[in-house]
């Protein structure tokens, strides 16, 4: 039992990562980023590439040049992140919502399949695995590299939450998520929010995508697909646009995929989580802390 | 005359603002009424009320009888209530026809098995949508290319067809959201004209409006609205001269107008 | 003796650039009445240009991938509803048929009742809850019910597991002669699809049509005037998952095999970009699109591993520079009647 809920919070903090961007996007923008999970793929590759390409002295340090090389691929996924916001998104703000959600369509296509044609679509094995000892907690089975993924990702949540109440940037990210126009008016860079909100939500995407390559040991170009599907479902539970809501969702659909899992199988696994995903967007659309998703006058 | 529409005591309130608060007015087949208020007064949500698109919070909404309050905008359009947009919902990208036949969609007489086989039936049933189309821009007087899109039309000319596309429904209650607004001299003429000559039909006309010209013109009877209640009705010449109305307006001339993009 | 334009006259007098020229013939072909007809002759005859088993396959592959087309263009091009899991519909369809084919040792085309039961109940179960929910959610849930689908057919046994279904029978056999003959199949194909082309453009011209229209323009409009939206959309979902049964039918016999990986989002993307591609309710540009995605992989093989980044970037490009597709924009309805009242008026004089 308790390693159910250690497996479901451990899962959970990655899809609280990569829903925190969603969340934020979504929030500020009112678009779900459906590229979003990609990025978290993209950022798993580029840490990667870096540490391929420093080699064995890279991965003899272990975490240390773990922490160091997803600090690099946070900046790099977050700049690309900018990037498809200008490049796909931007051109079409104020468009019908239709054409951008196509628009993310070929966004998310457009970064799977480019890098499957430069990395190859084979899956590639991470330099860095992560290994260590296991300890017995409250009758769990709990290692060392999970406590410290969980912390550091504890810590970039509790860096986001400090970001979005105390500094300006983030005041500004509020204003704009309440009323663009009127945020606009009282001479809030709206453009230079919108891309730093893009930024930090893609930045956190690529550290989760470092960590769960860290982790897993193997990452292929569609690793992006299914966790942007948890990390939507994950931002629906607790509340679209409400970043407090993401990480709570995050850690509450870890939970229930974990013990989901228990009743029915692994192999059905994915397929319990957009079974919730349904039943909270048909129940109860609010998700638990925030908005509202029917349409109407 | 029998009363179409009975509106008794309706409230809808947004948080703690009341938008309407206890409005009661009855309007009657071949009768047109005006609702004329200052800005803010609750003419639009008492119109979002009558016609589903708002749930009121209080009060009841009877058509010829029959209870229609709170009930979906496309059930209440069913029992026979059709309207028009303050800011001219037409669907942009179709044809003017095709707006018009919009309007047409509960009646018609087909069913996709005709539609997919081409029988008899559809091909009368496209017939009559076309040329019933056609009676309703003629009737509203419309002079513009009728197979082009809606986007291509003057603001004026987008006017005439939401009314006609409103008045292609068939409804025995019509209400104008505001028909006058963005309208030159002549247009209006005409439409005082197009009001006329749809009382004449037998049908029951309700408009909100803020060109007191027109108002007083084409109104039989006019339903005065003030922080959400009915302040005074009467004949326009009643209304004109009611010291309640007066205090609201705060003296507002008859020739004054709100700009096509004013709110009520 | 040389030709001189006045210079008051020149720009009366330019002769029309080259590209508006190229642009108003395309229209002009495009809107043409029987470019259905030369469509379907050029499908009738295409055998007769290359018959080998390999394009033969290929091109019936691709009619299959219209009728998808076709079915999604009702339901997102019509009505609106961005429908990301259509690849679902298909998969309904075809295991339908594959199951109960191998199962009651049918022709296929005699599971066709089946199929219409379970492509309708999935269009109910997958479109009740979910099109009460703005676009964006709307989108992702249907995706999830896609992986849902595909899920399901992975780990259920009746659908054979990863494995799926194997040796289904043909698709009609009448006494000797089996139609699942390559040849005899593809012109079976191209009839079927073309019926299944031509009603969805008949349905897009009807009432039921127009009230689509409607709703993707403007659903509080369509309300006032007595559309029920709902039901509305409901029915698009219906008649685009009826549509996927029918592909799922040829899907299953033409490939006498289906498994799950047929069934991947991936191809629910290229469907959409098939739709996309060929304008969002434009049933014509549709079917060319349709055929040029799935057609132009073929020729393209030398660039395999770049064509699915093309047709990602595609989607992006089409939509931020020309989101009516890349077809030329559909025509106005005729002024006949119009021309017919002015000259009617013209006659008795009265001034219009």
């Amino acid at each position: 039992m308790a390693q159910i809920i250690w497996d479901g919070l451990f899962v959970g903090s990655f899809y609280a990562l990569i829903a925190l961007g969603y969340s934020m996007v979504y929030g500020i923008i009112k678009l779900l980023n459906f590229a979003h999970g990609d990025l978290y793929m993209v950022g798993a590759f580029i840490g990667y590439t870096i540490l391929t390409s420093l080699g064995g002295w890279a991965t003899s340090m272990g975490l240390f040049a773990l922490i160091i090389v997803m600090m690099l691929s946070m900046v790099l996924t977050g700049s690309i992140g900018v990037l498809v916001e200008r490049l796909a998104y931007r051109p079409l703000r104020g468009a019908p919502r239709l054409a951008v959600l196509i628009t993310a369509v070929g966004a998310s296509f457009a970064l799977e399949y480019g890098v499957a044609a430069i990395a190859s679509p084979n899956p590639r094995g991470f330099p860095i695995r992560l290994d260590g000892d296991i300890m017995m907690v409250l009758g769990a089975r709990v290692t060392f590299p999970q406590i410290i993924l969980m912390v550091i990702a504890g810590l970039l949540m509790f860096g986001l939450d400090r970001y979005i109440r105390k500094t300006s940037t983030g005041r500004a990210m509020r204003s704009i998520s309440l009323d663009m126009k009127g945020s606009l008016l009282m001479g809030v860079n709206v453009n230079a929010v919108i891309s730093r909100t893009f930024f930090i939500g893609s930045a956190l995407a690529g550290a989760a995508g470092v960590m769960a390559g860290a982790y897993y040991g193997k990452i292929d170009f569609l690793m992006g697909f299914i966790i942007g599907l948890k990390a939507f479902t994950a931002a629906v539970i607790g509340g679209i646009g409400n970043v407090r809501g993401a990480m709570l969702g995050g850690l509450v659909l870890g939970l229930v995929e974990a013990f989901g899992s228990e009743l029915v199988g692994g192999q059905w696994r994915d397929a319990f989580a957009f079974g919730v995903l349904i039943l909270f967007l048909t129940l109860r659309p609010t998700g638990i802390l925030g908005e509202r998703v029917t349409e109407r006058v | 005359m029998s009363a179409v529409l009975e509106v008794k005591n309706l409230q809808i309130a947004f948080g703690g603002v009341k938008a309407v608060d206890g409005l009661t007015f009855t309007a009657n087949a071949r009768e047109i009424i005006a609702v004329i208020g200052p800005n803010g007064a609750g003419k639009t949500s008492a119109f979002n009320c009558i016609t589903g698109f708002y749930t009121p919070t209080g009060g009841e909404v009877t058509l010829n009888g029959v209870d229609i309050t709170g009930k979906r905008p496309a059930d209440i359009a069913h029992a026979g209530v059709s309207r028009t947009f303050q800011n001219l919902r037409l669907f942009h990208d179709m044809t003017v026809l095709d707006n018009v036949r919009a309007g047409m969609h509960l009646y018609g007489g087909q069913n996709f098995v005709d539609a997919i086989f081409h029988t008899p039936r559809f091909k009368r049933s496209e017939a009559m949508y076309t040329e019933e189309a056609h009676h309703w821009l003629d009737f509203v007087g419309f002079t513009g290319e009728r197979g082009v899109p809606i986007k291509n039309l003057s603001y004026g000319q987008q006017k005439q067809v939401e009314i006609a596309r409103a008045l292609a429904r068939k409804a025995e209650l019509l209400l104008l959201d505001e028909p006058a607004a963005g309208l030159n001299h002549n247009e209006k003429k005409s439409l005082l004209e197009l009001c006329r000559r749809i009382r004449d039909l037998g049908t029951a006309i309700v408009l909100i409006e803020h060109d007191m010209g027109l108002v007083m013109e084409v109104s039989e009877r006019i339903v005065v609205m003030n922080f959400g209640k009915e302040i005074a009705e009467g004949t326009p010449a009643e209304v004109k001269a009611n010291p309640a109305v007066i205090e609201a307006y705060l003296g507002k001339d008859d020739d004054e107008e709100v700009p096509a993009d004013g709110n009520a | 003796m040389t030709m001189e334009y006045k210079t008051s006259s020149i720009v009366t007098n330019r002769p029309p650039t080259k590209r508006k020229m190229f642009g108003d013939l395309m229209a002009r072909i495009f809107e043409n009445k029987y470019i259905g007809w030369v469509a379907l002759a050029i499908a009738l005859l295409a055998p007769f240009v290359s018959a080998s088993s390999y394009s033969l396959n290929v091109m019936t592959t691709a009619l299959i991938f219209v009728v998808l087309g076709a079915g999604l263009n009702i339901v997102v091009g019509y009505c609106g509803l961005l429908d990301l899991g259509y690849i679902a519909f298909l998969a309904v369809g075809a295991y339908t048929a594959g199951i109960l084919s191998k199962m009651f040792e049918l022709p296929v085309l005699f599971t066709l009742p089946a199929v219409l039961v379970m492509t309708i109940l999935a269009g109910l179960i997958i479109g009740a809850p979910t099109l009460r929910l703005r676009s964006d959610y709307l989108a992702i849930v249907t995706l999830g019910f896609g992986e849902i689908t595909r899920i399901t057919a992975q780990n259920l046994t009746i659908t054979g597991g990863p494995q799926g279904i194997y040796n289904i029978p043909s698709f009609l056999i009448i006494g000797d002669f089996d139609f699942q003959e390559p040849v005899i199949f593809y012109y079976l194909t191209v009839l079927i699809v073309a019926g299944l082309v031509l009603a969805a453009a008949r349905l897009g011209k009807s009432r039921l049509g127009r009230a689509w229209k409607f709703v993707k323009e403007d659903e509080d409009a369509a309300e006032a005037m007595g559309i029920h939206t709902y039901k509305v959309k409901l029915l698009a979902y219906i008649f685009g998952a009826v549509w996927g049964g029918f592909g799922g039918m040829l899907f299953a016999s033409h490939l006498t095999a289906i498994s799950p990986p047929s069934f991947l989002f991936l191809q629910s993307a290229l469907v959409l970009m098939a739709v996309v591609l060929g304008g969002m309710g434009n049933m014509k540009g549709v079917v060319v699109g349709a055929l040029i995605i799935s057609l132009l992989p073929e020729f393209l093989r030398d660039f395999a591993e770049y064509r699915y980044l093309l047709f990602g970037v595609l989607l992006i490009v089409v939509m931020v520079f020309r989101p009516q597709g890349l077809w030329p924009p559909r025509g106005s309805e005729s002024e006949r009647k119009q021309a017919k009242l002015d000259a009617d008026a013209l006659q008795n004089g009265i001034p219009r």
